[in-house]
C-alpha cells in the first residue's frame, strides 16, 4: 500500500467519518387492472376474488394472476364478508406509525369461505388468549358514509360463535401438493 | 461452444401502461413460449431483468414471476440489469450444458416516476449523486464534449435523428429549442413502458422448434470506469472491445439494432462499433424513439432476432448499453443458417 499523502492545508482537521446525502424519489403508483377492480368494489362493500381459468381456484386480493400456472385471471367472484381464521400472531410491542393499534392486537390469515388463499387482516372483538386457528370470523366494515375505494373499509374481523373449521382443515391445511386446490 | 439461438420473441411497448408488472408480463411470455409449443416445464431456465428503483418496490421482480408460473419450483435467477444481461447469463447456462432451452425476460415501466432523476441514485454516492445531476443534463455535458473536440457535429446528429423519425427534415431538428444544451429534444429519448420474452435453445433443439433460428454467434460484454471523470466520453473503450470480442468486424453487418438513447450515443456506438453507412439501423426507429429502461437492450437484442428469423437479414448485431453515459456494453451478433 503507498501512503496516502494529504495537502498540508488539510493535514489538521478533522478526517471524515461519514456523509449524509438525503435522497427522496415520488411514484405515482398505479394498482394495475385486477387491483382496481378489487378497490372499486370495496367502495360497495363487496369483496372480489379472481378466479383461475385453470382449475377454478379463487385467489384474494385478485392480482390478475393465477401464480401457480403463470395465467391471467379475468373472471372475477364476490366473496362472503364471513371466514376462518387460518394462522395468527398476537403483537405486544406498537409499529411506528400504527397509533390506531391498541395493543395487543392479532394479526391473522383470513381465509374467506369460499377462497383458496388467506389474507392478512385484524382479529378483533376477541381477547387474545382465546384467539386460535379455525376461528370463525366475520367482517366488521365501516359505517356507510365512511366506505372508500380500499380494504380499510373493513376494521377487523370478530368471530360470529359459529363451531370452528376443524384444525386439520383450517387454512393451508386445505391444500393438497404443496398449493390450493378448488 | 455450443450454439445457441433465439427462437421466440415477444414485446410490447407504449408510452404509458396502466397494467403493472405481472400484468404486462403475462402475455408477452405466454405467446413467446406459446410460438415454439412449449410450456413452463419444458423450460430449463428462467433469468428476468429488472429494476426496483423503476417500480419503487423491494423485491418487485419475485411478484413478476406470478407471470412465469413458477409452481412447480423451476430453475430462475434474476439480474438487477438490462434484460440483455439476463440473456447471457441464460446463455452461459446453455454453454454449460445442463440445459437445452431458456426463457429471458425483463421490463420497466419509467412512468410511475422521473426517469431522468431515478438515473441519478445510480452515481457515484459520494461525488455525483448528491449533485443531482439528471441523466439529460449528464447527456449534454457528453454531447458538449464531442461537439466541441470535432467527434460529431450538429449536422450528423441531426441526421440520426432523422434516420430514427425524431424528426422529418434538418429544419425541424435545428428549429427545437434546446433540452439540455446542446441537446434538442429530438437528441434525447422518448421513455416508454415496456416488456420483452424471448426463448433461447441451444443445438439441435433450436432447428425442431423453428425453421430459422437466430444463432448467436458471439456475445460479450465489457464495462468502463463508474466515475464519468476519469473517461474520455466521446468513445466507449468497452463497447469497442466487446464487439471485437464478439467478432462483430468478421463479416458484413446487414442490421444493426444499437441501444442508442441519445443521438450522440448512436455516433459513439457506430465507430467504437465499426459499423458504415451501408448497415440498416433500426428501421422501427430503436430506443431515441422508445427507450424501455431495463428492456431497451433485450429488446434490440429481440429485434434482431426478428430480423434473422423473417429473413430480412442474415448476419446482425444487437447492442445494449447499462450505466450512465455508455458505460457498460453488451454486444451480441446473431446469425441465420
Amino acid at each position: 500500500m503507498s501512503e496516502i499523502s494529504i495537502p498540508e492545508s488539510l493535514r489538521d482537521l478533522e478526517p471524515v467519518q461519514s456523509i449524509r446525502t438525503p435522497i427522496r424519489m415520488e411514484y405515482t403508483y398505479t394498482p394495475g387492472v385486477a387491483a382496481q377492480a378489487y378497490l372499486k368494489s370495496f367502495a360497495d362493500k363487496k369483496i372480489l376474488g379472481g378466479v383461475s381459468p385453470v382449475d377454478g381456484a379463487v385467489f384474494v386480493p385478485p392480482r390478475g394472476v393465477d401464480p401457480r400456472h403463470g395465467v391471467a385471471t379475468t373472471d372475477y367472484v364476490e366473496l362472503a364478508h364471513t371466514g376462518h381464521v387460518g394462522s395468527y400472531c398476537v403483537t405486544k410491542v406498537p409499529i411506528p406509525g400504527r397509533d390506531d393499534l391498541t395493543l395487543p392486537y392479532i394479526s391473522a390469515w383470513i381465509f374467506l369461505d369460499g377462497a383458496n388463499i388467506g389474507f392478512l387482516s385484524l382479529v378483533g372483538d376477541i381477547d387474545p388468549a382465546d384467539c386460535r386457528i379455525g376461528l370463525r370470523v366475520e367482517a366488521v366494515w365501516k359505517d356507510d358514509d365512511e366506505l372508500g375505494k380500499t380494504a380499510e373499509n373493513i376494521r377487523w374481523w370478530r368471530p360470529t360463535g359459529e363451531p370452528d373449521v376443524p384444525f386439520e382443515r383450517a387454512g393451508v391445511r386445505s391444500w393438497q401438493d404443496g398449493g390450493p386446490r378448488a | 461452444m455450443r450454439d445457441v439461438a433465439v427462437v421466440s420473441t415477444a414485446t410490447r411497448q407504449e408510452p404509458k401502461m396502466l397494467d403493472t408488472e405481472p400484468e404486462l408480463m403475462i402475455p408477452l411470455i405466454n405467446d413467446a413460449r406459446d410460438a415454439v409449443g412449449l410450456t413452463q416445464a419444458d423450460i430449463g431456465f428462467t433469468c428476468s431483468g429488472s429494476s426496483d428503483f423503476l417500480a419503487g418496490q423491494a423485491f418487485s421482480f419475485v411478484m413478476t414471476l406470478d407471470a412465469v408460473g413458477p409452481v412447480p419450483p423451476i430453475a430462475e435467477s434474476h439480474v438487477e440489469m438490462d434484460g440483455a444481461w439476463a440473456l447471457y447469463e441464460a446463455w452461459v447456462k446453455l454453454q454449460i450444458g445442463e440445459v437445452d432451452t431458456a426463457l429471458v425476460y425483463s421490463y420497466g415501466k419509467p412512468s410511475p416516476g422521473s426517469l431522468r432523476d431515478v438515473l441519478s441514485t445510480q452515481l457515484d454516492p459520494y461525488h455525483l449523486a448528491p449533485l443531482w445531476p439528471d441523466a439529460f443534463a449528464l447527456a449534454g455535458l457528453q454531447a458538449r464534449n464531442m461537439l466541441d473536440s470535432g467527434v460529431t457535429t450538429t449536422d450528423e446528429l441531426g441526421a440520426v435523428a432523422e434516420r430514427a423519425g425524431k424528426v422529418s427534415t434538418m429544419d425541424e431538428y435545428l428549429a427545437q429549442p434546446m433540452l439540455a444544451d446542446p441537446l434538442r429534444a429530438a437528441d434525447c429519448p422518448s421513455s416508454a413502458d415496456g416488456g420483452v420474452a424471448v426463448v433461447l435453445a441451444a443445438g439441435d433443439r433450436a432447428n425442431e422448434l423453428t425453421d430459422r433460428p437466430a444463432w448467436i454467434t458471439g456475445i460479450d460484454h465489457r464495462i468502463d470506469a463508474h466515475h464519468l471523470g476519469v473517461r474520455d466520453l466521446t468513445r466507449a473503450p468497452s463497447a469497442a472491445l466487446a464487439a471485437e470480442k464478439a467478432g462483430v468486424g468478421t463479416d458484413k453487418v446487414d442490421r444493426a439494432e444499437l441501444h442508442s438513447a441519445f443521438t450522440t450515443h448512436d455516433v459513439i456506438l457506430r465507430r467504437d462499433l465499426g459499423l458504415g453507412d451501408e448497415v440498416e439501423y433500426s428501421p422501427e426507429g430503436g430506443a431515441l424513439t422508445a427507450d424501455t429502461m431495463m428492456a431497451s437492450g433485450l429488446l434490440r437484442i429481440a429485434a434482431a432476432a426478428d430480423a434473422i428469423a423473417l429473413g430480412t437479414a442474415d448476419r446482425a448485431v444487437a447492442h445494449a448499453a447499462a450505466g450512465p453515459l455508455l458505460q457498460q456494453n453488451l454486444v451480441c451478433v446473431l446469425e441465420g443458417a
